[in-house]
């Protein structure tokens, strides 16, 4: 205690209580305006982001958003490659990643012996734990070449000749890309989606498991038909959480990504996301139009991001339950 | 019970177990192959000079001094600013205002924050400080990561406090303790493991952040412990010696990778076991 806590002390207990009672006020007033600050925070990102985004908008107008071009030296900017690519590796990664990561939650909460629960459980987690950058490292030195030797030219050589998928998975393989970068998403997202999910699947009320064991199903129909049915809001919110995850990540990608400002039909092709583009980019840029392109598909990010993220917050939040990551 | 129905069941339900086990295999896999990478990448550079030495320019050897002082100056720093601000927005949350309004809005918004890109935050605090002050500074990349603090902060602190027994509040009140004497000397130090768990996590969270710091704290070859100076950090040296053409370079740049990660998974296993503790209580 404080020695005007004694001085108060001593002056009697009237004064004491309405010292105490000022200080509790403070403290609430505090603690209430740390509060507001979050929010505060949050209108201020988008407020920065939009007055750097205007001279873009102001210049381009909606057509920043569907123009290819991205060309500094004439100064014509459009976020329509950023865009495909981010979209592109986000359904790569999603396509990996969500039926994996519901495989792994069907197997810890349904097949894994009881005591290997954890340590696996714990051991997937960690993959969310390991920081972007060693990701991208790891893509472009250990993975990439991987897959350029031995995984894109059998792709290649086996898809020739069928007609779209021949485009769709064309030469030459670079090793980097759109598919490597989307390959590395679904390894990073894996363990949010696998997580969530493992936590809604346990909520599922065992009594209506075991009456379904009881009349004779098995394992993947209990699964097929109680728990996912059950369960089938939480785990779609954590797929969205996930892929707002896949959208705004941007070191991981910027390595493997290949940033060529183009849309290509294969997915060997080297592209570029938003991310990747003001990850590369920003530091670089000359010229005040440039600049505000680059915060422009920030801001896009931002809005995407958010929507998504809203809406899986919205669907796990209906569950009760709040997801841990 | 032999029927082809019955034995198309079971072969199913065997396919599904086989990819099931198939696919915590490959998670267990890549968790393996990375690591195993870094392992034999990174341990190879790692010698006691690492930590004495500064970045070398290319073509000599050298260490990662300036970059990991810069590292631990700014995520320490930044963890002292953010923590705060989330610790006391997290109280009010779950102490004075559970529940107003307010509060769920908060939440919301918080758990969007929580996961948003973090080079979004980058491009906020260069729009905000590195536009005003007309140059990179290592206060501006303080902020940005203090930004990253906040919501990681926030969100244990509300979750471990709302686990802390009303009836431990309840009998301070009963004694009469105002309000903040019973968040203080009660709800705190019930939950103080978990409220470090979440400092430990942001920690873990911000020491491996690279975006952010790109167009903050910039990056700097050189010893610098100047905070309205470019500093270098890990992430950022091993970001521009990776895709450097200079071996020695590429070399610390995979120690640089194995020390960071190990780091960070090792303050995530440690936050882990302090959470599982509280929550056993």
């Amino acid at each position: 205690m404080s020695a005007s806590t004694y001085a108060a002390r001593a002056a009697g207990p009237a004064r004491r209580a309405n010292w105490l009672a000022r200080t509790d006020r403070l403290f609430h007033l505090l603690t209430l305006a740390s509060a507001i600050a979050v929010l505060i925070l949050l209108a201020g990102v988008i407020v920065a982001l939009f007055d750097g985004a205007l001279p873009a908008f102001r210049a381009f107008g909606f057509g920043f958003i569907f123009a290819e071009a991205w060309n500094p030296v004439t100064e014509k900017f459009g976020a329509l490659a950023p865009i495909y690519g981010t979209i592109i590796t986000s359904i790569i990664a999603m396509l990996i990643a969500v039926p994996v990561s519901i495989g792994v939650a069907i197997f810890l909460t349904e097949f894994c012996p009881i005591r290997l629960r954890r340590p696996i459980g714990v051991a997937i987690e960690l993959l969310a734990g390991i920081p972007s950058i060693v990701y991208g490292i790891w893509g472009l030195f250990a993975l990439a070449p991987f897959l350029q030797k031995h995984f894109q030219p059998a792709v290649i050589d086996a898809f020739d000749g069928i007609p779209l998928l021949e485009n769709l998975f064309a030469g030459p393989p670079y090793g980097i890309g759109m598919a490597t970068a989307g390959l590395i998403l679904s390894i990073m997202i894996l363990p949010f989606i696998a997580s969530i999910s493992r936590d809604v699947f346990e909520t599922v009320p065992t009594v209506l498991k075991e009456a379904a064991y009881g009349i004779g199903c098995t394992t993947w129909e209990v699964v097929r038909n109680i728990v996912i049915p059950y369960t089938r809001i939480g785990v779609f919110g954590g797929v969205m959480l996930g892929l707002g995850r896949a959208l705004g990540e941007t070191m991981a990608v910027t390595f493997v990504i290949g940033n060529a400002h183009r849309i290509s039909a294969s997915l060997f092709a080297p592209g570029t996301t938003i991310s990747a583009t003001i990850a590369n980019e920003f530091t670089e840029a000359v010229g005040d139009l440039y600049y505000s392109s680059l915060i422009a598909l920030g801001l896009l990010l931002f809005v995407i991001t958010f929507i998504v993220l809203a809406g899986a917050r919205l669907m796990l939040m209906r569950l009760g339950g709040r997801p841990a990551v | 019970m032999t029927g082809p129905l019955y034995v198309r069941r079971k072969l199913v339900n065997r396919i599904v177990t086989a990819c099931s086990i198939g696919a915590a295999g490959l998670g267990l896999l890549f968790l393996f192959l990375v690591l195993w990478t870094l392992v034999t990448h990174g341990f190879a550079g790692l010698s006691f000079g690492v930590f004495t030495h500064n970045t070398p320019p290319p073509g000599s050897a050298g260490g990662l001094l300036n970059a990991i002082v810069g590292s631990l100056i700014m995520t320490i720093i930044g963890t002292l600013i953010g923590t705060p601000l989330g610790l006391f927005a997290g109280t009010y949350m779950a102490e004075y205002g559970k529940y107003a309004r307010i509060t769920s809005v908060i939440r919301f918004i918080n758990d969007v924050l929580l996961s948003a890109p973090s080079i979004v935050v980058g491009l906020f605090v260069y729009e905000i400080m590195v536009v005003p002050m007309g140059h990179f500074s290592a206060w501006a990349g303080i902020a940005a990561l203090s930004i990253i603090v906040i919501p990681v902060v926030l969100r244990t602190t509300e979750d471990m406090l709302s686990l802390v027994p009303g009836g431990l509040r309840e009998a301070a009140i009963a004694l009469g303790a105002p309000r903040w004497v019973v968040i203080a000397k009660v709800s705190y130090r019930a939950a103080l493991s978990g409220l470090v768990t979440g400092v430990l996590l942001a920690v873990a969270r911000i020491s491996g952040e690279t975006a952010p710091l790109l167009f903050t704290a910039l990056n700097n070859q050189f010893w610098s412990t100047d905070l309205n100076a470019p500093m270098g950090s890990l992430p950022a040296i091993i970001y521009q010696f990776a895709l450097s053409p200079y071996e020695e370079w590429q070399r610390l740049a995979w120690t640089g990778a194995l020390l960071i990660t190990f780091a960070v998974l090792g303050l995530n296993a440690f936050a882990r076991l302090l959470a599982a503790r509280q929550r056993s209580k």
